[in-house]
Parts: C-alpha cells; sequence; structure tokens
C-alpha cells in the first residue's frame, strides 16, 4: 500500500533543458560515423566529373591491384542487381519517371553521379584507389535551366522519353468546386498585378555528412544510416532490393540534422548494401562535405509566375500560378510532389474566391531535388506575401492594412480555403497585434519617413510575413488522393516496466528536434510519472517496428496523438489491477497524478501507483481473471486533418546604397504553433528557421555553368551565413490550441523558415521603393541590391 | 576527403627547415599553421610528398621590438598575434585586419607567415603589408635575404620565395604620427574580403599630408593605390576631398569576377571602401 501525493500535471509547458543535448553535443554517441564493425571494410566511390555524358568504358581492374583494395566494380558490373531508386510520388497518371540507377550504367546525367566503387581495407586506401579506375565519357549536351530545357529542340535528360517536362499538374478552384473560376474573377478586375518571382536552388547543408553502414553479416541484413526516414527506408530497401522485409533491420541511430535533406532513399545507401553483400563483410561509407553538397539532394529551384487579381480597396479576388519546378536528373523520393505542398498553400491565410495552379516538373542535368524545410510551402509563402506588398503599394495601403483586409477572422474557423483545405484554427489578428507592439511598427515607419526625407545613404525598410502551414503530415486518405505512396499515421507504444519506469517507442525518428525531451514531458503527465523516469526509443526499426518517421512537421502534431492514446491505454490496462489491489470496483476508480484511489476519497488516502500495478503485473501472482500479464500498449493515429500552426513575422532591414549591404536590425517573429509542450524547443525551431529563411533571402543559392559544374561546391562558395551574420530574434507566442489534438499542439520544425524569407525581401523592397525598386533576386547580395539601386541589371 | 599520402618532418632550427626542403625538390610543402594548406590537401587540389612542419621552430614564433620597427616572427599565431601589447601599440592596422581572419578557429591554428606566403589575393594580410611597407627576411640554402612586401607578392598564390626558402619574419615600420584602419567587405562574416582596404594615414593640421594604401583583392596581389595616396598627399582633411580622391582607387587594378562579386562591381567598391577607410583612419567626419 502506498501513500503518496498527487503529482501535478506541469511537464507540458515546462522550458526542460533537453535530454539528449549532452550526448549529441559532445559527440560520444552513436553517429554512424563513429559505428565500428568486426572485419568492417570502406567504400569510396568515383562520382562523375561530367553533367552529361555516354559512359563507353570503364576499366576497374588497375584499382583492384592497389594495395588493401578488397573490391571494384562499375554500374555495368551490377546492372542486372542494383534495381532503381525509388520515387514515392507518381502525382499524375502520365508522369515521366526514368530509370534511376545507384551506379550509372551506360550514361551519367549530372555532375558528381556515381560511376564506379572501390571497398578497401581502410578509408585512404579506398579513396587513392579511385585514380586508378579508367572511364571514358563521351560528351552529351548538357541543360541546366528550366526555360531551355523546355525549349524546341533542347538536349534531352533522358533522351528515350523524348521531352524534359516530366508531368504537368493543375488545381483549379472553378473546377474543383472549391471557388470561382479565375476567368471570371480576373475579366473584372480592377487591378490586376503580374511578377516572375524565381526561387533559387538551395542546399540543405545539415550539420552531419550522410553515413552508411551495411552489415551482411547476420540472419537480418543491417543497415545503419544517417536518415530521418529509417522505416521508409527499410520497406523500400526490401521492394527495390528484393531483400525479404523481415530480413532488413534499418537503424537510424543518432542523426545530426536534416531539414529534409535526409528525407531520401539514397544512391550511397543502396550502393553500400550492394556492395557489403558483394564482399560478405562490414562496409561503411562517410561522405566529405564536397559530396555532400554536389550530391545529397538540392532543394527549391523554381520560376513563378504570378497572377494577381484585386480590387482598388485592396480586396483579393484571385491568383493564377504558373510553375516550373526543377526536378534535377531523376526522381527522387517525393520529388515531383514538393510543389504540391506548396500548391494548397499560395492562398495563405487570404479567403479570396478563386485560384488556379498549374505546375510543370522539368528534368535538367542537374543533383535532383527534394524536400528542404518547408518543401513547397516557404516557396508558396513567398510569391504570395511578396504579392501582397505589391498590392499594397498598388493600392496605396500600408501592406498590414492590405493583409488584415484579406485575411480569414478568428471567428471565422473552421475555414474551408479555395485551395481546398479546411483550417482548423488560428487568429491571425491577434500574432500580428502582438507583432507590431514588440517591433515598435509605428516608430520604425517614422524613421523610416525621416531617412527617405533626408536622403540618408542608409535606408531602413520594413518586411510583413504573414503566414500559415499546413503540417503534422499527413490524413492517410489525402495522400492516397494525391497518388502518394505510403500513408501519413504515426505509431507510439508505451511499457512500464517492472520497477514503474518507462518505456516509449516512437515511430517518429529525431535528427535534432529533442522527441526524447517532449516525449518525456508527454509521458510523464499522462502517467504521473517523473520526467527522468522515462526512456524514448526511436530509430532501430528492431524496437520501432512501425513508424512514418520525421519530417513535414509531424512528429508531435501526428506522433504525439499516438502517444497520448498509447498512454490512455495503458492506464486503462492498468485500471483491473488496481482496481483488484483496492479491491474496489474498477467504476469506482480514478487516476490522477500517477495513481489509482477510489472516487472522492482523500488525496492523502492510499492509492495504487502505476508502478505498483506493474509490479503486480510483473510477479502476476494474483491477477484477476482475464487480466494479460503486462502493462504495454500501443496506438496508431491516422489524422483527421492537417494542422495549421500561423504567424507574423516583421523584419527591418537597413540597406546601404553606396555598397548594396543590407544589415537586419531588427527581427520579430510572433508564432501561433498551438499549446507548446516545450518552449525552449519552440524557440530553438524558431530561431534555426528564421536563421535558414535569411539564409535564402541573403546569403545562398548553389550555382551551376552551362556545362553543368556546381561553382558552389563547398562552403567557402555556398556562403551559408553563421551566427555572426545573424540578427538577435525576438521570438514571442500567441496560443490557439489545435482543436482536434488531445494535447492542442500544432507543428513548429518549419514555420521559420517559411515566414521569414518574404518578411526578409519585403523589408529590402521596401527600403529601397523610393528608388524604384520594386524586386531583386534572391539571394539579394550587395551587388544586385546594388545594381537595383543602380537601376541597372535586376536579376 | 583525405589527402595522399606524404612524408612529414619537423626540424627544429631554420636550417634544418631549409635542409630539409632542398633535400626534397619542388614536391615539399611548408606546413605552419595548416589552415590554407591542410584544405588544399584534403580536396586533393595539391598532392606534395613531404610536408616539412615548422611549427617546432621556436626562432620563428614572437613578437619582438627592434627600435624602430616590430619584428613579428612567421609561425605567430593571429590569436597569440592579437594578444600581444607591442602589435597594438605600435601596428594596430596588423591587429584589426588579423582580428578580422577567418574565425575564431582558424586564428588559433593559423599563423601570420602562413597567410602571407600563401599569398591568397583575398586574404586580409598581404595588403596591410603592403600598405605598411614591411619588409620580409627569408632564409634559404644560400643565407638569409630581405624582400620588401611590395615585392614579395609575384603573382595568383605566388611570392618571391624560393622551393627551398622559409619566410622568417616580417618587419613592421612604427609609424608614429601615423593613423590606421582596414575596412573589409564580405559576403559572410568568416570569409575571405571581396575587396579590402588597407590604410594608413599622417595628418597635418588640417590636411592629410601623406597616405599609403593598399587593396585587397583587387588583382592577382596586393595593390598600392598609388593614385589615391597622389591625390590624398596635401589634400584637406575633409570628406568631399577624400571621396574625390578615392574614386582613382581602380586605377592598374585586375579584379576578378567570380561568384561572390562582378570585376565590375569590385571597382565600384573599391572607392566606396577606399573612401571609408580613409575617413576612417584620418578621423576625419
Amino acid at each position: 500500500m502506498t501513500i503518496m501525493e498527487e503529482r501535478a500535471a506541469t511537464e507540458v509547458g515546462a522550458a526542460r533543458r533537453r535530454k539528449e543535448d549532452a550526448r549529441l553535443i559532445t559527440g560520444r554517441t552513436m553517429w554512424t560515423e563513429n559505428i565500428t564493425l568486426p572485419g568492417m571494410l570502406h567504400l569510396a566511390i568515383l562520382r562523375s566529373p561530367m553533367a552529361h555524358a555516354r559512359i563507353t568504358r570503364v576499366d576497374t581492374s588497375a584499382a583492384l591491384r592497389e594495395p588493401g583494395v578488397v573490391a571494384a566494380f562499375s554500374g555495368a558490373d551490377v546492372a542486372g542487381v542494383q534495381g532503381s531508386l525509388p520515387c514515392a510520388w507518381p502525382v499524375t497518371e502520365d508522369m515521366l519517371l526514368p530509370d534511376h540507377p545507384p551506379l550509372a550504367v551506360d550514361e551519367v546525367r549530372h555532375a558528381g553521379e556515381a560511376v564506379a566503387v572501390v571497398v578497401a581495407r581502410d578509408r585512404a586506401a579506398a579513396v587513392d584507389a579511385l585514380a586508378a579506375i579508367e572511364v571514358d565519357y563521351e560528351p552529351l549536351p548538357v541543360v541546366t535551366e528550366m526555360p531551355a530545357a523546355l525549349a524546341e529542340g533542347a538536349p534531352l535528360v533522358h533522351a528515350d522519353k523524348g521531352t524534359n517536362k516530366a508531368y504537368t499538374w493543375i488545381f483549379d478552384s472553378g473546377e474543383a468546386g472549391t471557388g470561382q473560376s479565375t476567368e471570371a474573377t480576373f475579366a473584372d478586375a480592377e487591378v490586376v498585378i503580374k511578377r516572375r518571382y524565381v526561387q533559387q536552388r538551395l542546399i540543405p547543408a545539415f550539420m552531419e555528412p550522410r553515413s552508411v553502414v551495411a552489415d551482411p553479416t547476420g540472419d537480418q541484413h543491417t543497415i545503419w544510416s544517417a536518415t530521418q526516414i529509417p522505416h521508409i527506408l527499410r520497406f523500400l530497401l526490401a521492394v527495390v532490393t528484393g531483400t525479404p522485409e523481415h530480413k532488413v533491420r534499418v537503424v537510424a541511430p543518432d542523426v545530426g540534422g536534416g531539414f529534409g535533406g535526409k528525407l531520401q532513399v539514397t544512391a550511397e545507401e543502396l550502393i553500400t548494401f550492394l556492395a557489403a553483400r558483394r564482399v560478405g563483410k562490414p562496409v561503411k561509407y562517410t561522405e566529405s562535405r564536397s559530396d555532400s553538397i554536389l550530391t545529397a539532394h538540392h532543394g527549391r529551384d523554381q520560376i513563378q509566375d504570378l497572377e494577381l487579381a484585386a480590387r482598388r480597396d485592396g480586396t483579393v479576388l484571385g491568383l493564377r500560378v504558373r510553375l516550373l519546378a526543377n526536378m534535377g536528373a531523376y526522381m527522387g523520393l517525393v520529388t515531383p510532389g514538393v510543389p504540391l505542398l506548396g500548391a494548397f498553400m499560395y492562398n495563405a491565410i487570404y479567403k479570396f474566391p478563386s485560384y488556379r495552379f498549374e505546375c510543370v516538373g522539368v528534368f535538367t542535368n542537374t543533383t535532383i531535388t527534394d524536400a528542404y524545410r518547408g518543401a513547397g510551402r516557404p516557396e508558396a509563402t513567398y510569391a504570395i506575401e511578396r504579392m501582397m506588398d505589391e498590392l499594397a503599394v498598388e493600392v496605396g495601403l500600408d501592406p498590414i492594412e492590405v493583409r488584415r483586409r484579406n485575411w480569414i477572422a478568428h471567428d471565422e474557423f473552421p475555414f474551408d480555403t479555395v485551395a481546398g483545405l479546411t483550417y482548423d484554427s488560428g487568429n491571425y489578428e491577434a500574432a500580428t497585434d502582438k507583432a507590431t507592439s514588440l517591433f515598435g511598427y509605428d516608430e520604425l515607419r517614422r524613421e523610416q519617413a525621416a531617412r527617405r526625407e533626408s536622403n540618408d545613404p542608409v535606408q531602413l525598410g520594413i518586411g510583413v510575413s504573414t503566414y500559415t502551414e499546413m503540417c503534422g503530415l499527413a490524413p492517410s486518405r489525402v495522400l492516397g488522393a494525391l497518388r502518394y505512396g505510403a500513408g501519413g499515421w504515426e505509431s507510439a507504444t508505451v511499457r512500464v516496466l517492472p520497477t514503474g519506469k518507462v518505456e516509449v517507442v516512437t515511430g517518429t525518428s529525431p535528427h535534432g528536434q529533442g522527441h526524447e525531451t517532449a516525449w518525456s514531458q508527454i509521458v510523464a503527465d499522462q502517467l504521473g510519472v517523473a520526467f527522468e523516469d522515462v526512456e524514448v526509443l526511436h530509430g532501430d526499426t528492431r524496437t520501432s517496428h512501425k513508424g512514418l518517421d520525421t519530417y513535414g512537421s509531424r512528429s508531435l502534431a501526428v506522433g504525439g496523438f499516438a502517444l497520448v492514446n498509447a498512454c490512455t491505454r495503458v492506464v486503462d490496462k492498468a485500471r483491473p489491477v488496481a482496481a483488484h489491489l483496492l479491491e474496489c470496483d474498477v467504476s469506482d476508480l480514478e487516476f490522477k497524478g500517477g495513481a489509482f484511489r477510489v472516487r472522492g476519497a482523500p488525496a492523502d488516502s492510499a492509492g495504487r501507483t502505476l508502478a505498483d500495478c506493474s509490479l503486480a503485473v510483473f510477479a502476476a501472482h494474483d491477477l484477476p481473471e482475464g487480466v494479460e500479464p503486462t502493462l504495454d500498449a500501443e496506438a496508431t493515429y491516422d489524422p483527421a486533418n492537417f494542422s495549421f500552426p500561423h504567424g507574423t513575422h516583421l523584419c527591418a532591414t537597413e540597406v546601404d546604397t553606396e555598397t548594396g549591404r543590407v544589415t537586419i536590425r531588427s527581427y520579430v517573429a510572433v508564432d501561433d504553433v498551438g499549446r507548446v509542450v516545450n518552449p525552449l524547443i519552440v524557440e530553438g525551431q524558431v530561431h534555426g528557421g528564421v536563421a535558414q529563411g535569411i539564409a535564402q533571402a541573403l546569403f545562398e543559392e548553389a550555382v551551376y555553368d552551362a556545362d553543368g559544374n556546381l561553382l558552389t561546391g563547398t562552403f567557402v562558395d555556398y556562403t551559408p551565413p553563421s551566427a555572426a551574420d545573424l540578427p538577435d530574434i525576438v521570438s514571442d507566442r500567441t496560443e490557439t490550441p489545435a482543436p482536434d489534438h488531445p494535447l492542442g499542439t500544432k507543428g513548429v520544425g518549419e514555420a521559420g523558415t517559411i515566414a521569414s524569407t518574404p518578411a526578409v525581401v519585403n523589408a529590402i523592397v521596401d527600403a529601397l521603393r523610393p528608388y524604384g525598386v520594386d524586386d531583386i533576386r534572391m539571394p539579394c547580395t550587395p551587388e544586385r541590391v546594388w545594381r537595383a539601386v543602380q537601376g541597372g541589371d535586376r536579376s | 576527403m583525405i589527402p595522399a599520402a606524404f612524408d612529414y618532418t619537423r626540424p627544429s632550427t631554420v636550417d634544418d627547415a631549409v635542409r630539409a626542403l632542398a633535400g626534397a625538390g619542388e614536391d615539399a610543402k611548408v606546413l605552419a599553421g595548416g589552415q590554407s594548406l591542410i584544405p588544399v590537401l584534403r580536396m586533393r587540389l595539391a598532392a606534395p610528398t613531404v610536408l616539412v612542419d615548422i611549427g617546432a621552430v621556436a626562432e620563428l614564433r614572437g613578437v619582438r621590438d627592434d627600435g624602430d620597427a616590430l619584428v613579428v616572427g612567421a609561425t605567430t599565431r593571429h590569436a597569440d598575434l592579437l594578444r600581444d601589447p607591442l602589435v597594438a601599440a605600435h601596428a594596430p592596422l596588423l591587429a584589426q585586419a588579423t582580428a578580422q581572419v577567418g574565425d575564431r578557429q582558424v586564428r588559433h591554428l593559423g599563423t601570420i607567415g602562413g597567410s602571407l606566403s600563401h599569398a591568397d589575393p583575398a586574404g586580409d594580410l598581404p595588403g596591410v603589408t603592403v600598405a605598411l611597407e614591411a619588409t620580409f627576411e627569408v632564409a634559404g640554402p644560400g643565407g638569409r635575404r630581405t624582400v620588401p612586401a611590395a615585392e614579395f607578392f609575384v603573382d595568383f598564390l605566388t611570392t618571391a620565395l624560393a622551393p627551398d626558402e622559409v619566410l622568417v619574419s616580417v618587419r613592421v615600420p612604427k609609424r608614429p604620427g601615423w593613423t590606421t584602419h582596414y575596412e573589409k567587405f564580405v559576403r559572410v562574416a568568416q570569409a575571405w574580403a571581396i575587396v579590402g582596404v588597407a590604410a594608413a594615414v599622417r595628418r597635418e593640421n588640417g590636411t592629410i599630408a601623406e597616405a599609403r594604401l593598399a587593396l585587397t583583392n583587387m588583382g592577382t596581389t596586393p595593390l598600392r593605390a598609388a593614385g589615391v595616396e597622389e591625390a590624398l598627399t596635401g589634400a584637406p582633411a575633409t570628406v568631399d576631398a577624400v571621396a574625390s580622391a578615392a574614386g582613382r582607387a581602380g586605377e592598374g587594378a585586375d579584379p576578378p569576377t567570380d561568384v561572390f562579386a562582378s570585376a565590375g562591381y569590385r571597382r565600384h567598391l573599391a572607392t566606396v571602401l577606399t573612401k571609408r577607410a580613409v575617413l576612417a583612419a584620418g578621423g576625419i567626419v
């Protein structure tokens, strides 16, 4: 019999320091690269220096004679067994889906494509022996830019397909019945604004380079990989290689960042698996940073042609989007679907009545594009938020006022959008009011006017970005309707151990998000156990046998729901045990603060904790009839809807008109991500996201030359910003709980990236309006800004 | 990536270092702080057969006062130079530029001699030594010789050092009565200069009596801005006069076009940054 104090449910909402950080920050953990297995060999990959060429000969025989070399082979040597890298999202019935061999067999289609490999006793020997492989290439014409790729007579990336146009996907609110036809609204519009925006190609630049260890020596073939998607990888490895699924184990040990860049089934994973099976020994491959930049999938790379129709009073009537989306040379796991994730977001927080979206996927001789933090939604948000600023200028309204006239009011939720989604909740007014007040909006506008008046060489600009996003991917029925190859459910298992400690298994796969901390906080409240008494297991298909992994701000929104359900089930399982121990009827019990008591009994009366129940279950000496000797429960949850966080970001930039240098003077982010489990984690996600969004606005671009060489092949050339280049970020929140989630949480992983890019560019353009500037192509480098001031080349 | 295999030697005297270099021929490279060489090796852009690590040569490290000049040993690390009171007192321009070399990690490993011998046109320190009219002491099999900064930088990544020579020290003249400024323009904080301007001026009454200016990354070697110096000499210490003189900053320049900036934009930047460098150096408002 236990007398206990009631434990209040106070973990959710507490700014807990992350329990996983000590090991992650010190590196005293299982990064894939840290894994060393007995007899392990090392793999090096010879990559194509050409962007497009026929391979006429590969000779690996000399490499085999190099010291330490165990095996060397080319694509032709494994053509029959290597399979094709999978694409899980054929967005249309007639989408072109070319073969994507992990090792190129007779043709390379982008610089860096894997051509041959060496397996050796140490990594240096493997790298050295690459020089002994002979490859003859017959150059083929190269195309890297989308307009050129679609032109008549363009070089074909896949000659057998006859075109570089991979697919055309259309949404039309008139046809879908979600709104009016744009034909009608544009015909009557008082104002029509047309713009072309370019979403430059970006490199995800996760901190830990990708790494794979494949061990074929056990009954199960085991793959450790720095991946976001161990479960999806296991399933697809089985499908692609024909290995029985139960003979494949995938482990994502601690993984150092992803940002969507590790949401992929990679050539390197397949090649390492293949090599290990050929030599019958464990094999490791870890990419260099240069290889990572060149060959890990890129993001964005879209050209957006936009037309917005409005009335003179600033009311938006419709939007037309014609999008070109660069696929790169092949289709990655979700490459074709990324623009579709944006398709539903161009209408953003606004309630205009007509919308049409047309997307053409284009093949080019470049590295594949695929998901990168936000995936489609940052592009869409950028487009509409830039257009709203253009509209404000056109109709002579303050940019916040023009948004206010068009956004969905807080009492209009749930709201059916013109793009066919149902927004569950939001309060755009509250977030915007809080942001403008923290920012000092009116004072900054006064200072801006004074600088304009005095012709100050350093002009001040104010950028507004209001956003919502669809996250919590995703309702399986919606994914099915969009022709995605899997569902969007998530799973959780909760096991109460005999001593009352708790093991949680999640199907999400954290790679920096802090799930171990957040899940522990939730379980602590649900079960009334201590935060420290919860262990969260993830990422190994042997312990976490079911899940759909981590991306699209889904883990808490979907996985957290499953977790709460599993906790509820555990409590329900313990109930008859507790009733038996307390010699009362189950219906007389209540569970509160970690203990069962007879309803109405005083708080200090005798109760039975979950630990009492778990010990009784473990002993199983005296269990009531029909009660299983286990306190484990599993739950799988498929969301009914997406989750729609939102917010308002404001940015003030100082623009030096003499040099073009942009300095962010202040940045305010007010995000509404529903109820917050851990404010420290939320703030970290916002800061990191804002930094990446600023990076797109000001710093980063992957540049190819006309021959398809990647010119930004190192961090020196790609210029990702460091802390020294970024402003202090003031982040705050409003909380509109998600009505359909037991915790009221939404998603936060991508919010900062989605909101910040247009806030920064809007601020730069706002600073330079007196100079006649209405756009600057991203990244807004000093030279581009200076040239815009000069009225010269704005490209 | 992993460098190709090489032999490694770590001599403890300058003579031994020179002997090691002479013995290895053209395929040897001097290793100091490794902040330029190691990345080059790792990317396999070079594959020397021998690395001569001069980190253990005591004579090469440290700063000493030599009357009318400071002598800075070649393997003095940037971070050590930044903490040195002699440098702070007598060569503030060198300190200001050194504080902007790379990032904190680079400054704790990289050395002044390594930066200068690498002769990257976008590096900060070559231009500073040119503006300050420093001289370099060089040791080779035939003994020691002195090379003026302006003659040390020969071409892109190329110096007056022979393959069997080692940079021993940099002699930086003290310039009492002069004030200085280094103006650097970068894409991101830890990056190389897109353009940089090292400026030293001496004011007399209301005029600029003398000026020394060198531009970073406006050609394959640091560029002494002789036209600007000429225009400034005797000019009134006013914003207008400086701005007018700075208009000549692009004279003789042959700046590169690369992923960071076009040649034309660099020419423009050179004039703006030169103006700002001189104004800051001269305390002119």
